[in-house]
């Protein structure tokens, strides 16, 4: 019976950790090292009480609440960094500690069944559970020794406020937060036919279960127990250190997690429970065109990267009314922004959000043109190149199709920012300023469009280098200032150019300079690839 | 004037030299079978022909046009089946036929539907839902309909099954009698004598045996099973014997095609009970040049 089953687990338990374990160790360096940084941080910025009752009324503001979760009581703050550090980072790190399972989880899974490596492996003397075991094994193992490393980390560190009891609490709820999307994600694997339709329904149950929550924080707590964010927000950790939400997610997490195993047992190899739909036989003639067939390639991503915009920029939106009220008094604040300016500090912040928004901007943009390289590596441009479509009519579409999504990005982050600090703030924004503050910034973004359509062209090899460029680009907005980087190093970064409206007058001759570098940059692409070897 | 023509085609990848000096000519009409082992040059000459890779040397034209500065131009009167068919995964497999076929240029909605149901394929599943054979089908249905002048095919068949191979066969006869000129690349060579009016064969990038399947067969072997009333002997002293076995009262042997009418002559003394003889495969031919190394680079030289 238990042969039957389980016949194999250890070793394959070995083979899954090993062909995961470079993306598990990013992972776990990335969070814990986030963490253990931030937590560091936060203990030089809120020295004093002033600082700390700031944080407080931060709090209390409702978008903060739908944001980050319920704030602690005001003494918890002035007691302890500890409630500070967990109230802004505990939601967000548990996040991306369910991201991290569902993927890990779901490729493992269904994307191993998709591949037809689990057949393989299920025709050699293995067990019927013996690969899902294996991967649920890996799983609890890559959660407990997050949950320690971040427990103890954070004990280690000896900050006032941040004791061992909190650490402890703060590593296990992440840990069990983990374990209950790996249990959910394998749910999922076994209900759907493929990796896409499992870690979509995954994403789609983490983003229902965020929304639940800022609904419930903000109106009605009873609504907040639905969801396992909503548990983990009232841990009250570094504080009244509740443990009864680790307990509640983990019990939850081995209930769907034997659910799994039951469904697993129970369906065929390669099965779903959920029957694919049926798709058109027949190609729309929008599809048929050039730009249809980019388009509607990418449309699931875009769609997911204008919601996401939207939703930041909303967000930011949200906070700009109460932001001169409280943001006056953070250090960390004025590091960013110049006090003594005839500006308002909310006009001042609008040029740092907008400079952060627009080098998120740039992500869809880019990866819309990396998709011709990307199509290159699956051996899907021979489709075009083998008919009667021309390389420069590829490339071409591709970048026409960056350049309209890099403007509607930068629309959304404008409309988000101005409809909601409309709603909110007493003093508006400007309709046309808010927006000519975020088209300012598209020729940056089509210079970084220019530089990897140059990369596919000519060195086709180092495409993945934009994002090197992109991040040092976010670096240099983002901390160029706080590390005191030298001029050199930030004019490295075309974003670096771009005035800062409403404080900055427009110079139009800065834009049309990085216009002309996109185009001569974006010639020499186009002219490399058409000369070049095409892989695939 | 052939339709596609390369003259001492070359490509090197670095220093590795992937072909070297390739001449092929498919005439007008014509199926020709291009056969090789993997790894030999075929699809490196067949991606140098849809101009996907730039010749390092050499010239490559199809209708009298050059492959590399006229592809799109080319690829109006082409269709491409390769063995590996990539799709994109979120579209069915119908919207990929329409792609494929208006890239193409044409638009036969007829021809596509007959052959859709003629190869029994579901055009409403999502790509990343078919198997292999039905990944060939999209990239079959979508050339054959489409009216393409050229047909160049890349081990087409791979991963279909007998049935759907019989209808592939039938497409590549349809078009060979409405006047149009085939390139079949393929590791099934009773597909290729079935089809095929030509032959090339490449090795390590280079093309060592070309020319119909009859002036190949004279340069390879004959089974013969023989059963004479008189025993006799000396037959393995005879010059262009290979392979003789005893089976019982019946002898089976190869004899090298030039040697046959000798051979004849000397087994017909002994009074010929029963005498069955195959012609030589295009498999034999190819394992020949294949197993016997030093044997064929000799010919390779013969014949270029």
């Amino acid at each position: 019976m238990v042969a039957r089953y389980f016949k194999g687990t250890n070793k394959l338990t070995v083979f899954i950790a090993r062909q995961q374990r470079f993306k598990m160790l990013i992972w776990l360096i990335s969070l814990i090292g986030i963490t253990l940084s931030v937590a560091t941080a936060y203990s030089s910025i809120y020295k004093d009480e002033k600082s700390r009752q700031a944080v407080s009324l931060t709090m209390e503001n409702p978008a903060m609440v739908a944001m980050l979760g319920p704030g602690y009581k005001m003494e918890d703050y002035l007691h302890s960094n500890g409630a500070i550090f967990a109230n802004e980072m505990l939601l967000f790190t548990a996040i991306a500690v369910a991201i991290m399972n569902i993927l890990l989880v779901g490729r493992a899974t269904r994307g191993d069944e998709e591949n037809g490596r689990i057949e393989m492996i299920r025709a050699l003397s293995v067990g019927r559970l013996s690969y899902v075991s294996a991967v649920m094994i890996v799983s609890v193992l890559i959660n407990i020794v997050l949950a320690i490393l971040i427990g103890l980390g954070l004990a280690s560190l000896q900050i006032d406020g941040v004791d061992v009891a909190g650490s402890l609490l703060y590593g296990s709820i992440l840990g069990a937060i983990g374990l209950l999307f790996a249990a959910i994600t394998a749910i999922f694997a076994q209900l759907t036919e493929t990796l896409r339709g499992t870690t979509m329904f995954s994403f789609m149950v983490l983003i229902i279960a965020y929304l639940i929550r800022a609904i419930g924080d903000v109106s009605s707590e009873v609504l907040s127990w639905v969801s396992p964010l909503g548990w983990l927000v009232r841990s009250g950790v570094f504080a009244a250190n509740i443990w009864w939400p680790v307990v509640i997610t983990f019990g939850a997490a081995i209930v769907f997690g034997a659910m799994a195993f039951y469904l697993h047992a129970i369906r065929d190899l390669g099965s779903g429970f959920i029957a694919a739909r049926k798709g058109k036989a027949y190609a729309s003639p929008f599809l048929q065109t050039p730009l249809g067939l980019a388009l509607r390639l990418q449309r699931t991503n875009l769609i997911a990267w204008m919601i996401g915009l939207f939703i930041l920029s909303s967000s930011f939106g949200a906070i700009l009314g109460d932001l001169e009220l409280y943001f006056a008094d953070m250090e960390l604040m004025q590091a960013f922004i110049d006090v003594e300016s005839d500006y308002t500090m909310t006009e001042q912040f609008m040029t740092l959000l907008m400079a952060i928004m627009s080098l998120i901007s740039v992500v869809p943009a880019v990866m819309v043109v990396l998709t011709v390289k990307g199509e290159e590596t699956k051996n899907l441009t021979e489709n075009y190149y083998t008919r009667a479509r021309s390389r420069t009519c590829v490339l071409g579409s591709h970048f026409l199709l960056a350049v309209v999504v890099s403007f509607i990005m930068q629309s959304l982050v404008a409309l988000g920012l101005w409809s909601v600090g409309e709603a909110v703030m007493e003093e508006t924004l400007s309709f046309g300023t808010t927006f000519a503050s975020a088209y300012v910034y598209l020729p940056a973004i089509w210079a970084v469009i220019g530089l990897v359509i140059g990369l596919i062209g000519i060195v086709p090899k180092y495409t993945g280098a934009i994002w090197l460029y992109v991040v040092y680009c976010f670096l240099v907005v983002y901390l160029g200032d706080l590390l005191g980087f030298p001029t050199w190093m930030n004019s490295l970064s075309v974003f670096d150019y771009i005035p800062h409206i409403p404080v900055d007058a427009t110079n139009f001759m800065v834009l049309i300079v990085l216009t002309l570098f996109t185009i001569v940059l974006s010639v020499i692409g186009f002219i490399g690839y058409t000369r070049r070897d095409i892989a695939g | 004037m052939p339709i596609l023509e390369t003259i001492n085609l070359t490509k090197r990848f670095g220093k590795y030299t992937a072909l070297e000096g390739v001449n092929l000519a498919v005439n007008e009409g014509e199926v020709y079978g291009f056969i090789g082992p993997n790894g030999a040059g075929k699809s490196t000459t067949i991606r140098i022909l849809l101009g996907m890779l730039k010749a390092t040397q050499g010239e490559a034209r199809i209708f009298n046009k050059d492959v590399w500065a006229d592809a799109v131009d080319i690829h109006k009167r082409i269709a491409y089946v390769p063995g590996d068919v990539n799709l994109w995964p979120n579209l069915t497999g119908g919207e990929v036929i329409d792609l494929f076929m208006n890239m193409n240029g044409s638009t036969n909605q007829a021809k596509r539907e007959e052959l859709i149901e003629k190869f029994n394929f579901d055009p409403t599943k999502k790509s990343r839902t078919y198997s292999k054979g039905n990944r060939q089908k999209v990239a079959l249905i979508a050339a054959f309909a489409s009216d393409a002048d050229l047909y160049i095919l890349d081990e087409p068949t791979s991963g279909l099954d007998p049935l759907m191979e019989n209808i592939f066969q039938e497409c590549v006869l349809d078009a060979k009698r409405s006047g149009k000129s085939v390139l079949l690349s393929s590791h099934i060579l009773s597909e290729v004598e079935k089809l095929c009016d030509r032959v090339g064969i490449i090795r390590q990038g280079q093309i060592i045996e070309t020319g119909t399947l009859d002036e190949l067969r004279h340069l390879t072997r004959t089974h013969l099973t023989i059963k004479t009333r008189e025993p006799f002997t000396s037959l393995n002293k005879l010059k262009g014997i290979h392979h003789l076995e005893e089976k019982g009262s019946e002898l089976t042997f190869q004899v090298d095609t030039e040697e046959m009418d000798t051979v004849i002559r000397y087994i017909a003394k002994f009074g010929i009970l029963k005498l069955e003889s195959a012609p030589p495969t295009l498999e034999d031919l190819f394992m020949r040049h294949y197993r016997e190394e030093e044997h064929s680079h000799s010919k390779a030289e013969g014949s270029l």
